[in-house]
């Protein structure tokens, strides 16, 4: 079975064509992408958008459906939009009907399913006593978690894919899922081995990322036999090499050999990677160890308050010298109007370590600094006095043998500006479940042209 | 002495979910690996030093053979993307890590001549 990975995170950038139509001249069995990420930040998932244009997204899934319905194999797409969320499936299930009404395609199969999960639901749970741990880390999941979330998704296994495969699903939108799953399910479907269908996944759930040179979102062609998987670079340019395929199992994880999906553990220790051809890795030797009770993970994000931002810049050595002493007069003027809490401030000080704050093993400045205020508060109007405040007050800090006398800092403009909300994430925790599918409805619906050529997509 | 930045092949820093950033470290070869491995210059110990953190902030120190890798992870002071995050991706924490000094001494797998 072949399967072409054609983005590592559909709408984040578009896919590359030239890669992308030399993996579909391979005749792929299945062509999928994952759409996810928790990278971008806990804001798209509390406040519900996608991070980036819809024009991106729709093009990919318009090339990605094009292809699939001419080839006649599944599209499997994960994550939707980012966040996984429900308004983020309906978007990618409104935007293929879309797409196959525009292109008059036949009528097919669309199946999908939602991951989020009602917040009454966790806080039932919580009074009957479920324990859900948290990771790295956390501590349990506790109500006033829930009390600071505005929305939970859960991360499916592949478990609605083969359910929707089952149904005769041609196109699948997913909810969050793990990235992995995406191709597993239909390696899995076709009865290929656990082990070898997620390990398959793990690596191609970033395109080619797993290739080298370095270059993102070029499409990566994986195949799966009852012996091995291998990996193949799309990009003339682009190798799949046992140092590029190997040094992606590491990415983006804490621990190279291990990978958590919702039903087992995949155990990468014992692989043997070996260069296949020139631009192919084979690799042999995953374990899959089924998990008993079945954990679900649960990612959920917040609002934290209103954001404003300010800028400055200093050039005067003695003002950066004295750069502490500017910050301390610039917080106690905003304490004097404001008060010590209820609000947030955080002076990010570009030139000694706004970068990297306390991790900075170097915080000494340069011969000028840049000074990014940011102020989150309950309402805008709070954020943006207290933003303007700090911002401004950067001018009158009173330094006692400062030359310059007429403002202590440069401004870029003389005005602060609002950023979206504040978000955070509030879960990154495991609940037990009975049935891999409970968290996951799964539903189908068409799209296309009907065989009498009379209704358009329903 | 040399630094890490002139015999990795890749120095980089990533999310590991939310919470967490982890550190890759990739060498060009078996050697080059194994010669900085027994350098002892990239220890839990030498990192939390050099990222003034406490050795519990470290949850993996990993030497990944497959890949002839070093890589470790370090614990968040808040999720990424947090209000006063500078680095919602976790990718500029790596820069630290270029001018960490491998010591010369073992060279007893000797196939490279030093510059």
């Amino acid at each position: 079975m072949k399967l072409l990975s054609t983005n590592g995170h559909l709408g984040f950038a578009p896919l590359r064509p030239d890669s992308f139509h030399r993996g579909l001249a391979e005749l792929p069995d299945v062509i999928a992408a994952d759409s996810g990420s928790s990278d971008v930040g806990a804001s798209p998932l509390a406040l519900d958008y996608s991070t980036s244009p819809l024009a991106w997204q729709r093009s990919d899934l318009e090339q990605m459906l094009l292809a699939a319905r001419q080839l006649g194999v599944p599209m499997i797409i994960g994550s939707a939009g980012d966040s996984g969320a429900n308004s983020r499936v309906d978007l990618y299930v409104k935007l293929i009907k879309e797409i196959a009404e525009e292109h008059q395609l036949p009528e097919f199969t669309v199946g999908y399913f939602y991951s989020e999960v009602p917040q009454e639901l966790l806080a039932a749970r919580l009074r009957d006593g479920t324990v859900m741990p948290g990771l790295d880390g956390r501590a349990p999941l506790s109500v006033e978690d829930l009390d600071v979330t505005d929305r939970v998704v859960a991360v499916a296994g592949v478990h609605p894919f083969i359910e929707l495969l089952d149904m005769g699903a041609d196109v699948i939108i997913g909810g969050r899922c793990s990235d992995s799953a995406i191709f597993a399910a239909p390696a899995i479907r076709a009865g290929f081995e656990e082990a070898s269908s997620y390990h398959l996944g793990k690596l191609l759930e970033c395109a080619s990322f797993c290739a080298e040179p370095y270059g993102g979102k070029e499409s990566v062609l994986g195949t799966i036999t009852n012996e091995d998987i291998k990996v193949k670079a799309m990009h003339p340019d682009q190798m799949c090499t046992v140092a590029s395929v190997s040094s992606h199992a590491m990415y983006e994880r804490s621990n190279p050999y291990y990978e958590n999906v919702l039903g087992g553990q995949l155990d990468m220790s014992n692989c043997l990677y070996e260069q296949f051809d020139e631009r192919t890795t084979r690799v042999t030797g995953a374990v899959f160890t089924p998990t008993d009770p079945l954990m679900v993970k649960l990612e959920g994000a917040g609002r934290v308050g209103a954001r404003y931002i300010g800028f400055a810049g200093i050039r005067d050595p003695y003002t950066i010298e004295h750069i502490d002493a500017v910050i301390a007069w610039s917080r106690a003027e905003v304490v004097k109007a404001f008060g010590e809490a209820g609000y947030s401030l955080k002076f990010h000080r570009y030139g000694i370590d706004g970068v990297m704050g306390p991790w900075e093993p170097h915080p000494v400045p340069g011969h000028e600094v840049g000074l990014v205020v940011e102020a989150v508060a309950p309402t805008d109007d709070a954020a943006e006095a207290i933003c303007m405040t700090a911002t401004r007050q950067l001018f009158y800090a009173r330094l006692p043998a400062v030359k310059g006398t007429a403002g202590s800092v440069a401004f870029l403009f003389d005005e602060v500006l609002r950023a979206k909300p504040a978000c955070s994430w509030t879960l990154n925790h495991l609940m037990p479940v009975e049935d891999p599918l409970e968290l996951f409805p799964i539903h189908t619906t068409h799209a296309g042209v009907s065989p009498r050529g009379l209704e358009g997509s329903r | 002495m040399m630094q890490l930045r002139n015999v990795a092949k890749t120095i980089r820093s990533k999310n590991a979910g939310v919470d967490l950033v982890t550190f890759d470290i990739i060498f060009p070869d078996l050697d080059t690996y194994k010669m900085v491995c027994e350098s002892m210059a990239l220890t839990p110990e030498a990192v939390a030093r050099l990222y003034n953190v406490d050795e519990s902030q470290i949850v993996e120190f990993v030497n990944f053979d497959p890949a002839h890798a070093i890589k470790f992870t370090l614990r968040r002071a808040f999720p990424s993307g947090s209000a006063g995050d500078p680095d919602i991706f976790g990718s500029q924490q790596y820069a630290p890590l270029l001018e960490v000094e491998i010591p010369d001494s073992t060279n007893h797998h000797g196939d490279k001549p030093r510059n």
